[in-house]
């Protein structure tokens, strides 16, 4: 069944109310109380009596080699504890373990730069004093000498002859390549009506920026060789699959704890080298580290969005729009280093076809090294590039073949009765109605009127622009996927795991394996586990953040990739259906044999059903379990404390055929902005906005609504204003928030946002994992200002940036501004 | 002079939420890394280097202010309130109340800032206008939440 509806203001609910069902509904969330008092726990909050600040030397060449290293002008400062440097790193670790198959895979990648900087911010050496200021002073007095490269800005030359090699033991700036084909691309093209030739597509580098840059507090335990690593990394699994290996420990010297984190969105995945140069210094000069990243070091030197060139693409259409197939050389620019690469090489496959109904791709995927900044996930990884490509064909074609880009879509995409749909590569699709949200969105933006708000703007000398962007978020992915960058790998599959425990005064514990930045993930648990118990939220204790001593944690635990509502929560109801099985075996046991099918949950109890006499209070229960356990039966196998692994329904992917379901659910978006611009500069304002969104269950209908106008705010910021903007020396232009522009409060346009309610038929609650779908954003705003621009010299726009000069280029030069396209009879 | 010695310590005198604070400083600690480090009140946060952002925002004298573009010494004998002094004891105050009804957080590490800005804001103007908060929330970046159930939580504290 699928419900719809919009939405401006959801309705609180009091959490007091008697309430048969509790997902659903819009619970207070359980983390507000202590973040609106300033009491939350980040991580430059975690102190330690006598520790150290960090602070790097950082690379101001894009490309040197590194001919001399002097730390002792540093190390004698008064309050300096020590240094690290790049040579001391090679000599106590391994190099980090890379994903990819060669020549990526011969990269050798450390904590610290070893003989080479390969980006402007590379850390080369960190010094540790008493205070932040006389770390930073310090560092000053590190005498590092260079012999400058000329650098690789722009990956389309990255392969050139006579291009510096940024990596001398991969054999030149090719990382990795592999080609993607299914269908029949011969058949397709000879079918086809039109080939619709685009020149070059461009999506640009940005981040989401989270507000709090990385860090870390580290301590090591000598006498039992472990650290505690203190940190607001969000994929401490991850983390701890690189360093162990690298640091020559086993991971259960590795002690992850989060409580508050700042905000992620995929940006905290890749702080292993930081953490690892930090748990050196903590062992080397025996006191606990602390390392708060500055905004300029992390704009310069972390997991920015995966840059991407779309070269060469042709589309085969029919007259009448339907589209038959494509192929295109996408070009991924990773930067410096594979620190998570080059896996956006095949996330992108899980979205292979988009939301339409081409069963006929072909995508050469090539991926080199540049002297920029590491790329890393960033919300919508790797999707989000591959969904505003075939956004951008969309349009463009309708352009080309003067359709109208609304009909194309409805034409072209998978119908609601098509569901679950196998795409062209094998992944299923698994509900959704593509078409029925575009109509909500044109509904509410008022698009039968578009004409007349059309003329009423060209009055005010203004042009009017409509865009749709339609767009995906794939989640809860099937690791198997990696083995197609790499078929030695050994990882498929995906895990999360949960503990629900009943404790001796009767409190209900609950422990994820998840690190929550923000997702409210405290109190959708608490609902999940109230509906199983009959209970409410406010008697569910769901702890704050994350420890690998909690032993809640799988392999694959965090939180990244759009995938809690899934196995989070999952992992939470198999718990507290655990939990529930083992209270009423345990009063079964009490009330001298009742079956549990006479037993029931209610009122904070367990009771015999008609006989509401025979009551046991959960407090009763774990009373009995932990302190007053003498005569129970010996073979009862109660401990209520309970802990599952949710483990999603995969296979292994083939790897010849590139063939398989990389995601378990796919939850939808279509958004529609309407932008007005003024042709004498270029300047922009988006008039009306809608989004809607489909992510099956709602679990917390105001948190999934909170995460999609985040999502959303950070697409028009990365549509309109965010951009890493490097020189050709490998300068990065916006190191920082005065130079890269976040939207603030008034650059905000009116939004109506609404949604879809397809339930997942894979998933144990219906749910979907959802957050990502903001990419929808950047597709819309391209798609209005290329219609605003269709009748004024008709400039087709070809990169996901497009600050207001560039629409100014646009007006003044369509032909050299905009993208070169080519429309040839077939 | 000697690399380490440039520091010169001066002794000042601040009252934050109504505890008066007497300290040795260096001269060039930031007032929001005397706060935080100094006097361990770390609900206001970090989030730039360059004062743009306004996690650090809090109240001087009556003045909103970003409290990594002073230094710990320009505060001396001053006021300060922050985000630690807004409840009430247990009673939190409109304006708390109403981000959280609103959902106007997310990871809530720009919210302290935003509290105090929108704090300052309805002192100063108890009925905005609909321009007005967003003026009054404009020096404070939000990542989570777009900024749209920011502006109903005040909307809502301000009626």
């Amino acid at each position: 069944m699928t419900t719809t509806g919009t939405t401006t203001a959801p309705e609180q609910v009091e959490v007091e109310a008697p309430a048969e069902q509790w997902k659903g509904q819009n619970v207070p969330r359980k983390e507000d109380r202590r973040l609106v008092q300033g009491q939350g726990v980040f991580i430059d909050d975690v102190k330690r009596h006598g520790m150290g600040y960090v602070h790097y030397v950082r690379s101001p060449y894009a490309h040197a080699h590194i001919t001399s290293i002097d730390v002792s002008g540093a190390e004698q400062m008064k309050g300096v504890y020590g240094t690290l440097t790049g040579e001391e790193v090679a000599s106590l670790t391994d190099p980090f373990f890379q994903i990819s198959s060669v020549p990526g895979a011969n990269v050798k990648d450390y904590a610290l730069a070893v003989g080479k900087v390969r980006y402007v911010g590379e850390a080369i050496v960190a010094v540790v004093a008493e205070t932040r200021e006389l770390a930073r002073d310090a560092s000053e007095l590190v005498d590092v000498q260079y012999e400058p490269i000329d650098a690789v800005t722009d990956a389309r030359d990255a392969q050139g002859e006579s291009v510096p090699t940024i990596h001398e033991e991969a054999g030149g700036n090719l990382m990795w390549h592999g080609v993607y084909e299914w269908g029949d691309l011969d058949a397709a093209f000879a079918d086809a009506d039109k080939v619709v030739k685009i020149d070059q597509l461009h999506f640009h580098r940005f981040n989401s920026t989270p507000l709090e840059c990385d860090g870390a507090l580290v301590e090591y335990n000598r006498g039992i060789g472990q650290w505690t690593i203190h940190t607001n990394n969000q994929f401490p699994g991850f983390a701890a699959i690189m360093m162990g290996p690298a640091m020559r420990t086993g991971l259960d010297r590795l002690r992850f704890v989060t409580q508050d984190i700042g905000g992620g969105f995929g940006n905290k995945i890749t702080s292993h080298p930081q953490l690892v140069a930090c748990c050196l210094l903590a062992r080397k000069l025996n006191r606990p580290v602390q390392w708060t990243e500055w905004r300029t070091d992390f704009h310069m030197s972390m997991s920015h969005g995966n840059e991407r060139w779309f070269l060469e693409t042709e589309v085969a259409v029919k007259n009448d729009g339907t589209l038959l197939g494509f192929r295109t050389k996408a070009l991924d620019d990773a930067g410096a280093w594979l620190r998570y690469e080059p896996l956006g090489g095949v996330i992108w496959a899980q979205v292979t076809p988009g939301m339409y109904r081409w069963r006929n791709i072909r995508v050469d995927f090539t991926q080199v090294a540049t002297n920029k900044a590491p790329v890393s996930p960033n919300r919508g990884y790797s999707r989000m590039q591959h969904l505003w490509f075939t956004e951008r064909v969309i349009d463009i074609v309708a352009h080309e073949l003067a359709l109208d880009p609304v009909e194309v879509r409805k034409r072209n995409y998978i119908r609601a009765d098509e569901m679950p749909y196998e795409t062209p590569n094998g992944c299923v699709y698994d509900s959704g109605d593509y078409a029925r949200m575009l109509d909500i969105a044109l509904e509410l933006v008022d698009y039968p009127n578009a004409e007349a708000r059309r003329q009423d703007a060209q009055a005010r000398g203004k042009l009017l622009g409509i865009g749709i962007g339609s767009t995906l978020d794939s989640g809860t992915n099937n690791f198997g996927q990696s083995r197609m960058i790499n078929p030695e790998l050994q990882f498929s599959g995906n895990n999360e795991v949960a503990t629900v425990k009943l404790d001796i005064f009767g409190e209900l514990v609950v422990t994820l394996g998840t690190t929550p930045q923000g997702q409210g993930h405290e109190t959708t648990a608490a609902q999940v586990v109230a509906d199983i118990l009959n209970c409410s939220p406010d008697d569910v204790h769901v702890r704050a953040g994350h420890d690998s001593y909690w032993n809640s944690h799988a392999g694959f635990s965090g939180t990244y990739a759009s995938q809690f509502a899934v196995t989070g929560l999952s992992a939470v109801k198999g718990a507290t259906e655990m939990l529930a099985a083992e209270i009423k075996k345990l009063a079964g046991a009490v009330f001298g044999g009742v079956p549990e099918e006479a037993l029931e949950l209610a009122e904070g109890g367990v009771r015999i059903k008609g006989n509401p006499e025979a009551f046991l209070p959960f407090m009763a229960c774990g009373a009995i379990i932990n302190a007053n356990n003498a005569g129970l039966p010996e073979d009862l196998g109660v401990t209520l404390n309970c802990r599952y692994v949710y483990r999603p329904p995969f296979e292994v992917p083939d790897v010849e055929r590139k063939f398989g379901n990389l995601t378990l659910t796919y939850a939808a978006q279509v958004h529609v902005a309407v932008i007005e611009i003024d042709p004498e500069t270029g300047y922009y304002d988006i008039v009306d906005y809608a989004a809607i969104d489909d992510c099956g269950k709602r679990i917390n209908p105001q948190i999934v609504e909170g995460q999609v106008m985040g999502a959303t705010a950070q697409a028009l910021g990365a549509a309109v204003h965010e951009a890493f903007v490097y020189d050709e020396d490998g300068n990065l232009l916006t190191p920082n928030f005065y130079d890269y522009h976040v939207p603030h409060a008034l650059d905000m346009p009116p939004l109506r946002t609404g949604y879809v309610e397809s339930p997942s038929p894979f998933t144990p609650l219906g749910t979907k994992g959802m957050g990502e779908g903001g990419g929808a954003g950047i597709h819309a705003v391209c798609a209005a200002v290329q219609d605003a621009l269709r009748s004024n010299g008709g400039a087709k726009v070809w990169d996901s940036s497009n600050p207001y000069h560039r629409v100014w280029e646009m007006l003044s030069d369509p032909d050299e501004a905009g993208a070169r396209v080519s429309v040839v009879e077939a | 002079m000697e690399a380490g010695t440039v520091s010169s310590q001066r002794q000042i005198s601040v009252t934050v939420n109504g505890t008066t604070y007497e300290r040795e400083v260096e001269a060039r600690k930031l007032l929001i890394h005397f706060l935080r480090d100094d006097l361990d009140l770390t609900g206001s946060h970090i989030g730039c280097d360059t004062g743009n952002c306004g996690a650090c925002s809090i109240i001087v004298d009556g003045t909103l202010v970003k409290s990594c573009m002073l230094l710990a010494v320009q505060a001396d004998r001053t006021q300060i309130e922050t985000v630690e002094g807004l409840a009430d004891g247990e009673e939190l105050s409109k304006l708390q109340q109403a981000f959280s009804a609103h959902h106007a957080l997310q990871c809530g590490y720009c919210t302290p800032g935003m509290l105090m800005s929108a704090t300052a804001l309805l002192r100063k103007n108890p009925h905005p206008s609909d321009e007005e908060i967003k003026k009054g929330l404009q020096g404070n970046i939000c990542r989570c939440t777009g900024y749209w159930n920011i502006f109903e939580a005040v909307k809502a504290a301000a009626e």
